[in-house]
Order: C-alpha cells, then sequence, then structure tokens
C-alpha cells in the first residue's frame, strides 16, 4: 500500500500514532514524551508498527532498529529517519 | 482423597451469554440453530474486554475471556485471588484452536505474501491460546496448558483439572474450553466428511437425525479442593465425584459400533465416583444428532448402566446449541450442574420420531423434574466423544 500524498514528518507521525491507536492505546495518553510503557505498547505492537511501516513507505526495517526506542518520539524520530 | 467442588461458572453459548442463561433457556426448550449453524449472535467483544485485548486473541479467545470474567466472579473471587497464585491452575481444551485467524492469515499470505502475515498469527492460533489468555488476565501461576482432543476436549480438560487438585497439584484450577469454528474452511471440512447436517437440524436420537449442527461458544468453571472452598465459605455449586476416559483403537472418526469405548468411560468414572448405576439419576449425553454417535452412545450407556440406562431421563444440550466441539463437554458440565441444582432434566428440543433400538428416555420436547428417591442430591454423568476415539465422562453430583 504505497501513499498517493506527499511523505512529510508530520504525516509519518500521523502514521505512527494512528497505527499505535488501532493497536488499543489510548489516543489521549500519547504524547512524544509518553513512554511506550506508559501507553502499554510492548515488543509485539511494535513488530506490527513495523509492518505498517514496512508496506506504508515501501521500506525495510531492520528487526533490531526499534530496540532502543524509549517514547513515542524516539519511535516516530527513527521512523522519520528510516523514510528519510 | 481430596473432594473437588464448583464455585463458579461460566458460559457463552449460541442462547447468550452467561451460564445461566443457558440453564434457563434450554430447559425453557429455547433453540439457538438458525440457518444450519448456531452462532452466539448475542456475544459483543466489546463489552468484555479492550480493544486491544481483542486484537490479541482469536474469537474462541475472546469467549474463554467472558466466560472465565463470568465464572471467577460467580465464585466470589474478588480482585485479589483466594489462593496462592502458584496453586491455581489453568486448563482449557479446544479441538482445533484459533482457526478463523489460521484461515484469514493464510488468505494475506496467499493474496498479498509472506510479508503481510500478522505478528498476532502464532499467538492467536495457537491451541494453548485460551489458558494462558486466562492465565495472564486472572494472574494463575500453577499449571497452565491446553488439552487437545476433538469434540471430548472441554471434558478431558476439566478431568485433568480434577487430577490436579486431587494430587495436590493446585488449590483450584479455571478449567472447560472454548472453539470458534464457524469459518469456511471449516465448514467446508466438516461438510466434505458428511458430518453436517444437510437439513441445518441438531435432533440427537431421532430417527430422522443427519449429521451435526456446528456452534460456537466457551464455557468455564472454577473447580476448587473442597476444604479450602469450605474455609472460605464459598458457594458451592456441586461437586465434580468422578471422571473416566478411555480411547476406542477402532477407527479414526466412527466410534465403536457396540460404543465399548464409550461404555468403560462412563464405566470408569462411575468408579472413580465410588457410585454405581443405581445412583445416577441423569445423563447429559454426547448427543451429536449424528447417526453414529446416537446409535453408539445409546449401545454404550446399556451397557454401563445396564437397565438403569431405561429408567433416568438423557438428553443432549446439542439439541439447543448445536456442537461446540472442544467446548461442548465444559459448557455441557455447566448445563448439567445447573439442572441438578434445580432438580430438573432439560429436554432434547426436536425429538419425535423413535428408531428401533434406541429406546431410552430422551427427555422429548419439555424438561422433566428429577425422580428422586433416596435423599441425597442428584447425581449424573456427562459424556463427550472425540473424532480419534476419545472418550471421556465426568460425574458430577449437586451441592
Amino acid at each position: 500500500m504505497a501513499t498517493t500524498t506527499t511523505t512529510t514528518p508530520q504525516s509519518i507521525e500521523d502514521t505512527v500514532v494512528e497505527s499505535l491507536v488501532n493497536f488499543g492505546a489510548d489516543a489521549d495518553a500519547i504524547t512524544r514524551d509518553a513512554t511506550l510503557e506508559d501507553i502499554d505498547v510492548d515488543s509485539l505492537d511494535l513488530v506490527e508498527l513495523t509492518q505498517v511501516v514496512e508496506e506504508t513507505y515501501d521500506i525495510d526495517l531492520d528487526g533490531s532498529d526499534f530496540k532502543t526506542v524509549k517514547t513515542v518520539g524516539d519511535v516516530i524520530d527513527l521512523v522519520v529517519a528510516k523514510v528519510g | 482423597m481430596r473432594d473437588v467442588v464448583i464455585t463458579g461458572v461460566g458460559a457463552v453459548t449460541p442462547l447468550g451469554v452467561g451460564a445461566r442463561v443457558l440453564h434457563e433457556r434450554w430447559t425453557a426448550g429455547a433453540c439457538a440453530v438458525r440457518d444450519g449453524e448456531a452462532p452466539c449472535a448475542d456475544f459483543d467483544v466489546v463489552d468484555h474486554m479492550t480493544s486491544k485485548e481483542a486484537r490479541r486473541a482469536d474469537r474462541a479467545t475472546q469467549f474463554a475471556i467472558a466466560a472465565g470474567d463470568e465464572a471467577l466472579a460467580d465464585a466470589g473471587w474478588g480482585d485479589e485471588l483466594p489462593y496462592d497464585p502458584e496453586l491455581i491452575g489453568c486448563v482449557l481444551g479446544t479441538g482445533i484452536g484459533g482457526i478463523g485467524t489460521l484461515e484469514n492469515n493464510h488468505d494475506l499470505l496467499r493474496d498479498t505474501g509472506p510479508d503481510s502475515v500478522s505478528p498476532l498469527a502464532v499467538p492467536l492460533m495457537m491451541s494453548n491460546a485460551g489458558s494462558a489468555a486466562l492465565s495472564l488476565r486472572n494472574g494463575l501461576r500453577g499449571p497452565v496448558f491446553s488439552v487437545v482432543s476433538a469434540c471430548a476436549a472441554g471434558s478431558h480438560a476439566i478431568g485433568t483439572a480434577l487430577r490436579m487438585i486431587q494430587h495436590g497439584e493446585a488449590e483450584a484450577v479455571v478449567t472447560g474450553g472454548a472453539e470458534a469454528p464457524l469459518t469456511p474452511l471449516s465448514r467446508a471440512a466438516f461438510a466434505r466428511m458428511n458430518a453436517l447436517s444437510p437439513t441445518g437440524v441438531s435432533r440427537p436420537f431421532d430417527a430422522r437425525r443427519d449429521g451435526f449442527v456446528m456452534g460456537e461458544g466457551a464455557g468455564v468453571l472454577v473447580l476448587e479442593a473442597g476444604d479450602a472452598a469450605r474455609a472460605r465459605g464459598a458457594r458451592i455449586l456441586g461437586t465434580m465425584r468422578g471422571y473416566g476416559a478411555s480411547g476406542d483403537a477402532h477407527h479414526i472418526t466412527a466410534p465403536h459400533k457396540e460404543g465399548r469405548g464409550g461404555a468403560r468411560a462412563m464405566s470408569i468414572a462411575l468408579g472413580d465416583a465410588g457410585f454405581t448405576p443405581a445412583d445416577i439419576d441423569y445423563v447429559n449425553a454426547h448427543g451429536t444428532s449424528t447417526q453414529l454417535n446416537d446409535r453408539a452412545e445409546t449401545l454404550a450407556l446399556k451397557l454401563a448402566l445396564g437397565e438403569r440406562a431405561s429408567q433416568i431421563p438423557i438428553s443432549s444440550t446439542k439439541s439447543a446449541i448445536g456442537h461446540l466441539l472442544g467446548a461442548a463437554g465444559a459448557v455441557e458440565a455447566i448445563a448439567t450442574v445447573l439442572a441438578l441444582r434445580d432438580r430438573i432434566a432439560p429436554p432434547t428440543i426436536g425429538w419425535e420420531e423413535p428408531e428401533e433400538g434406541m429406546d431410552l428416555d430422551y427427555v422429548p420436547g419439555t424438561a422433566q423434574p428429577l425422580k428422586l428417591s433416596n435423599g441425597r442430591p442428584p447425581v449424573a454423568i456427562s459424556n463427550s466423544f472425540g473424532f480419534g476415539g476419545h472418550n471421556a465422562t465426568l460425574c458430577l453430583q449437586a451441592a
């Protein structure tokens, strides 16, 4: 599923946040500073997020890419950098 | 040997959400079969768990979670478990596991390639997902696993739970079964082997029976060591008196023609309970509505119970809710203990035409009060027989 609109940091952030909400995270609790633990996002969610990002932006992520992320902001920044 | 009591029950069945809904509607003669199937149409997952929990559970596990919540609440287990969590086990049965998840992911694999397969596919479709979910949700840290024996799995799970408590491995076990087989592959596979009713009618023991009607759902029971349950002042619904299991070693799908394997399971369960056939007041039959099962089960009942078989009511829950496969034994154990509590034999709905040689009291159409003579709480057996020649019988007594 390739995007038809222009990819911007904001659109990537929107994709990440929308995915986390789809996985069951509380939308109101999602901020850049929120830790993944705070919003109950675990390793299985990150694997699902990897799949969404790969399909949406047609990129390959390494399984270890998300190993060091702690906050929602970390996740967004990582995806923005990878999509580049 | 420690006695083992039932302190809580929960069920999601085609008759509705709730163990007592099942009991009351079946006893009143309600039938949930629609268009040849028995779905849990009243079940709405959002009533029972968060969206995250729902995403991480196959439909079968969702049923197990809802039934488990009801059972634990019914047992009076509040926020704090009544025993050391390491002494509370969880054993659930299933026939197939998360087949809906498997089929959906196979569609993705075929249509869009391996990268599209969900990372959640394995934890959702594994056959032990139900026991894992209940353990996680409730912090149960004793022995936790699932039992797979086709349509006998629910009863094997309960029998295994009984043994765990009797042998001191656990003070309590959350047990039962769950199944969600109303999927395209499952329908086609059972239909191709001529197991499903082409007319879409579940009428166990009737001469016109032509196959089973597939249903879905879950049943969960809380079993506790009797002394521990009494010490905490628990309300006791009934007692698990005995369990018997056997193998036919006869045919992969057909029961032994004379019902020898089924009869042996019943006799072992009675012996385990310390009862004789004269002590039995009611039989909750496996009664699938297939030609082979219902005839073989009738013969098995005569073999195991002798003349007592023709003196007591024998009915099939599957006449009301279809066949829940690996959940059937659990749901039927719940239906049995609630029937015993109310001293009633719920009916075999739709039974009208007798078949030669099948001449037991199948409780046609309308519930019957149990005839009790000796003053003690009534006793029943509940049968479950699975493809593979797996037979399991539970013996239960009202409190």
